[in-house]
């Protein structure tokens, strides 16, 4: 069955389409003007407006290291971050701690922690399979530099970044 | 040969050489790459962004100079900029296009656009000389007749890419300029009536003698016969101002450039100063068809109560100030309204949708032809009856 859509009648008015034409220029004059008096703000003029304030907590950064109240670096090289990351971020040399050290009961650190920053995709996996609470993403998210190499995170570097973290695990600390 | 070794022979050639740099390199170039960075600045503003506003001048690559130089709205080294980008950009072409034409056709863009330029009296007259490069008494036949050719340099560089798009875009640039010259044409007839020559110069004169056309009272006062002709030089602003969008392939008309549809259009396989060339034609011939409008129906240089470069007109007591002043303020005066026509060709073109292909022939070969053609006997009418 035909169904015939029923064409409008234009008035003479909507005919010429110059109406409609000063119209229109009048909406995209309004929104001209409210630019230039500053009421629409929709732009953050980034890097001297940041939206650090507004971060939420479960913001995925830049991956790092902590040390615990004690100094004491709490990755033990377990290496199941390198195992779960997906784009193979991480690299990790285990080396043991010599039996003099203060922390000789822990057993084992990382010689070397690197995370390639070129590789990373924040996804956040190190971090929740950590069973030592060592890496965490913080809120670092302008990670830049100018060489391949400087986007290659190293053991410092990343402990600069972590800074200290207190509490929950508890196993290694000295018994009462 | 006495013509050569004639004083007035090389006095001719050097004011219009001196004119003809001035125009281009110091007025009509810095325009062009500023209308650019003022429709990037003023899209942004309409659809609330910002705009580059970033690009400064790099005064601190100078020694002793410690911060760049980036003066109030800010951006104001963007065209700079891009016109560095585009000069060390490699310049390709590519390997299935017809090597001649698609060089000729950049410059062939570019060229017409400029040349038109020569005829626009952009000033009255600075320290003597007429501010006009070549002051012909058909200013406007040639104007038409020159501007028309750009569309060679479309047509030829959709043809010789050799590409789907380009060519579609050249074939719509064609019939889009058959539509749009006979219209533009016929809608500047009435000027020509009222004014009773086709001389650029003897048009502006016109004006500051008897008022500018689209607002006659600014002689200072309105008679019968003004009034009555208002209507169809109204008339014909619009019809003619419609017919420059469409000569100068802006928005609402830019068919044969459609980004939406055809890529790029003409200038798809395009790179580098090649294609900057067609930026600058078009905006170069933006700036030409706005001076004309300004030329033929606001008053070319002129400004109520302001006399011209050789102390003559305007208020008298004006006539203390020294006249090359007078004369530069009637070049500032042509340019900034000119400026204004484009801003308002920028503003046009961030309101506006683009026509579909079958609306744009029949606003031209069925509307706006026969109101222009109609317009010129309502003028000859009101001419002929208020003698």
């Amino acid at each position: 069955m035909a169904y015939v859509v029923p064409r409008p009648n234009l008035t003479w008015k909507e005919k010429i389409y110059l109406p409609s034409i000063v119209a229109g220029m009048m909406i995209t004059f309004k929104h001209l003007k409210r630019m230039l008096k500053g009421e629409t703000k929709v732009v953050m003029q980034y890097p001297e407006e940041k939206w650090d304030a507004q971060m939420p907590e479960h913001y995925r950064g830049a991956p790092t290291l902590v040390t615990d109240e004690h100094g004491r670096e709490r990755c033990v090289a377990c290496q199941l971050c390198e195992f779960i990351c997906p784009p193979r971020a991480i690299t990790i040399k285990p080396e043991e701690i010599p039996s003099g050290d203060k922390f000789a009961k822990v057993e084992k650190r990382p010689k070397v922690f690197e995370i390639d920053m070129i590789r990373c995709i924040y996804c956040g996996l190190c971090e929740e399979v950590c069973p030592e609470q060592a890496i965490f993403l913080r809120k670092d998210y302008a990670i830049t530099g100018i060489t391949r190499a400087e986007m290659v995170h190293d053991k410092a570097k990343l402990y600069e970044l972590g800074g200290v973290f207190t509490g929950l695990v508890n196993k290694w600390n000295p018994k009462k | 040969m006495d013509f050569l070794t004639s004083a007035d022979f090389w006095f001719l050639s050097l004011t219009s050489l001196a004119k003809t740099i001035f125009l281009i390199f110091l007025v009509v170039l810095p325009m062009v790459s500023y209308t650019v960075y003022a429709e990037r600045r003023v899209s942004a503003l309409i659809q609330d962004r910002v705009g580059p506003n970033r690009t400064g001048f790099p005064t601190s690559l100078i020694p002793g100079i410690s911060k760049d130089f980036s003066p109030f709205l800010g951006g104001l080294g963007q065209p700079v900029a891009d016109a560095m980008k585009f000069l060390l950009k490699e310049d390709f072409v590519p390997g299935h296009v017809n090597k001649l034409y698609f060089w000729l056709a950049p410059c062939l863009a570019m060229m017409p656009a400029i040349v038109t330029l020569a005829a626009i009296p952009f000033g009255s007259s600075f320290l003597g000389v007429k501010m006009v490069v070549a002051d012909i008494n058909v200013g406007l036949l040639f104007m038409f007749a020159i501007s028309s050719v750009s569309v060679y340099g479309i047509v030829l560089a959709g043809w010789s890419s050799n590409s789907k798009y380009p060519f579609l875009g050249g074939i719509r640039s064609t019939s889009q300029m058959i539509s749009y010259e006979l219209c533009m044409g016929l809608s500047a007839v009435p000027v020509l009536l009222v004014c009773g020559s086709t001389g650029l110069s003897a048009i502006v004169n016109y004006q500051v003698r008897e008022g500018w056309l689209l607002a006659p009272f600014t002689n200072g006062g309105l008679s019968f016969r003004e009034i009555a002709l208002w209507v169809p030089i109204i008339i014909a602003f619009i019809t003619f101002t419609i017919s420059m969008f469409a000569e100068t392939n802006r928005l609402p008309f830019d068919l044969p450039e459609s980004e939406t549809e055809l890529v790029a259009g003409y200038h798809t396989e395009y790179s580098s100063m090649k294609f900057a060339l067609f930026f600058l034609g078009e905006y170069t011939a933006m700036i030409a068809g706005s001076a004309l409008i300004v030329v033929l129906f606001l008053g070319g240089w002129h400004l109520p109560f302001i006399p011209d470069g050789a102390g003559q007109g305007g208020l008298a007591f004006l006539h203390a100030i020294p006249s090359w002043i007078w004369g530069l303020v009637n070049i500032t005066a042509f340019f900034a309204k000119v400026a204004v026509l484009l801003l308002v060709f920028i503003w046009v073109r961030w309101t506006l949708p683009r026509f579909r292909y079958d609306q744009l022939m029949k606003l031209g070969w069925l509307y706006l032809f026969e109101i222009a053609l109609v317009n010129i006997f309502l003028t000859a009418g009101i001419l002929a009856f208020t003698k």
